[in-house]
């Protein structure tokens, strides 16, 4: 357990770090809710009926940027290998670095919805209905995206394979928390029915995600 | 002659010679016979003779979800089975089912223009169908991703059997949410709800679909095996040449 944790820790401390990475993912957010306006028309009631799409298109794209740090760098220097070959079985190490990978990459998009909200003319509700969303689905992104990482990690020109594989996986994920941001919001649909598949799939991704990953690391790196 | 017979290459590719004149024969037979009572086939009191597209776009759907099943069964027998042969029918079968799909989708936009008034609708069957034809590519381009095709066969059999989770879901999307498609005709409880004049020759074609990919599958499997051992030679003339 107390290997976990560390894992956990370093992982965390890594993408801290400045060149890290876990700032680029709040910046490609900011990016893209930024140049929306400027695509869409200053029109604010547009925008509002747009924002949570906006705010999840957003985060789904920073967090698939993000994505490739996932094992790379580990790669890079051999750790990962060491990963591989330790006692600790494998789906729980893979289990872990997306668990620190969410709290490092994911949580900052999180706590940078608010703020973009304002941007986009959403209010109180709507922001929180959203961040109430990503909170639920953002794990579920890192999770599947660990599966096109792994996959990735031996190829040396992966990144955009990685986005075309993982986008696929990601896109129920997107039309759930989309569709419950919405109901929160005006719908005549209830909250619940979409904010609770969004949660089963990030609970079926915590399972599936760990095994598919290990699977193609120890297939992938031998 | 079991599947672990089939697993020499050698014994596989003399079996091909021997079986694919016969199955291209079957296959235009059928697809002749098919084509012929799709020909025939009654107007629909509603769209009239528009409806005969369905003796096209639906084999064709059939068979795009089909070959990922065989494509997953072929990635079982690489992970659990190691049968040597599985990776080579997994690589083969994906072009061939992303056809499927293509035509698929193809052939149900032009259907839906008269009938629906949209070539499109982000409804949940086309839009699962879309992601299939997408999870197909992105398959395509990790085989290409890797040079060694043996290694790329995991990785490829991996990302097969997670994707195949998107097989139930298309089946069930008509049911589990109001869509612009329409529900299930043929496979569901209670058996086919579509007139026996319809139904005889949509199975023909469907049986004929069928053994068009057997066909080709087979074709592509045997191309494929010729394709790495060429591609071993070349490996062991450069290395000869450079010792």
């Amino acid at each position: 357990m107390t290997a976990l944790a560390a894992l956990i820790r370093r992982d965390i401390k890594i993408a801290l770090r400045v060149g890290g990475g876990a700032l680029i993912g709040v910046l490609f957010f900011l990016a893209v809710v930024v140049l929306m306006p400027f695509a869409v028309g200053p029109d604010l009631a547009l925008l509002a009926r747009l924002g949570p799409a906006i705010l999840w298109l957003g985060a789904l794209l920073a967090s698939l940027l993000t994505l490739d740090r996932l094992f790379m760098a580990d790669h890079e220097d051999g750790s990962l290998d060491l990963i591989v070959m330790s006692r600790t079985p494998l789906e729980l190490t893979c289990a872990a670095k997306a668990l620190a990978h969410w709290l490092a990459a994911g949580l900052p998009l999180i706590a940078a919805t608010p703020v973009l909200g304002l941007l986009l003319n959403l209010d109180t509700t709507s922001t929180s209905a959203v961040a109430l969303t990503l909170l639920a689905g953002t794990p579920a992104l890192t999770f599947t995206g660990m599966i096109g990482a792994a996959l990735a990690v031996t190829l040396h020109r992966g990144g955009l394979l990685l986005a075309v594989l993982v986008l696929p996986l990601s896109i129920p994920v997107l039309i759930f928390g989309v569709a419950a941001s919405q109901a929160a919001i005006s719908g005549p649909v209830s909250f619940g029915a979409p904010f609770s598949i969004l949660c089963a799939l990030s609970l079926a991704s915590f399972v599936i995600g760990p095994f598919a990953a290990a699977a193609c690391l120890r297939h992938g790196l031998d | 002659m079991t599947l672990t017979d089939l697993a020499n290459p050698t014994r596989f590719l003399t079996l091909t010679v021997r079986l694919l004149p016969w199955l291209g024969a079957a296959t235009a037979v059928l697809l002749a016979i098919g084509l012929y009572l799709s020909a025939v086939a009654p107007d629909d009191y509603q769209q009239g003779a528009t409806v005969k597209i369905m003796f096209i776009h639906v084999p064709n759907a059939w068979l795009s979800m089909l070959v990922w099943g065989v494509m997953s069964l072929a990635a079982l027998g690489t992970l659990v089975w190691r049968h040597p042969l599985a990776d080579v029918a997994a690589k083969a079968a994906a072009p061939i089912g992303a056809a499927f799909t293509f035509l698929a989708l193809v052939t149900g936009s032009l259907w839906g223009r008269p009938m629906w008034g949209t070539y499109w609708e982000w409804d949940a069957r086309l839009t699962s169908v879309l992601i299939l034809f997408l999870m197909y590519l992105g398959l395509i381009a990790l085989w290409r991703a890797v040079e060694d095709p043996s290694r790329a066969a995991r990785a490829a059999a991996i990302l097969t059997l997670v994707g195949a989770i998107n097989l139930p879901i298309i089946k069930f999307s008509v049911d589990w949410w109001n869509t612009l498609h329409q529900p299930a005709s043929v496979l569901r409880m209670g058996g086919p709800t579509l007139d026996r004049a319809f139904l005889i020759p949509l199975l023909v074609m469907a049986l004929a679909f069928s053994l068009l990919f057997f066909t080709l599958h087979l074709a592509a499997m045997r191309n494929e095996i010729l394709r790495r051992r060429v591609r071993s030679l070349q490996m062991l003339q450069a290395s000869q040449r450079s010792a």
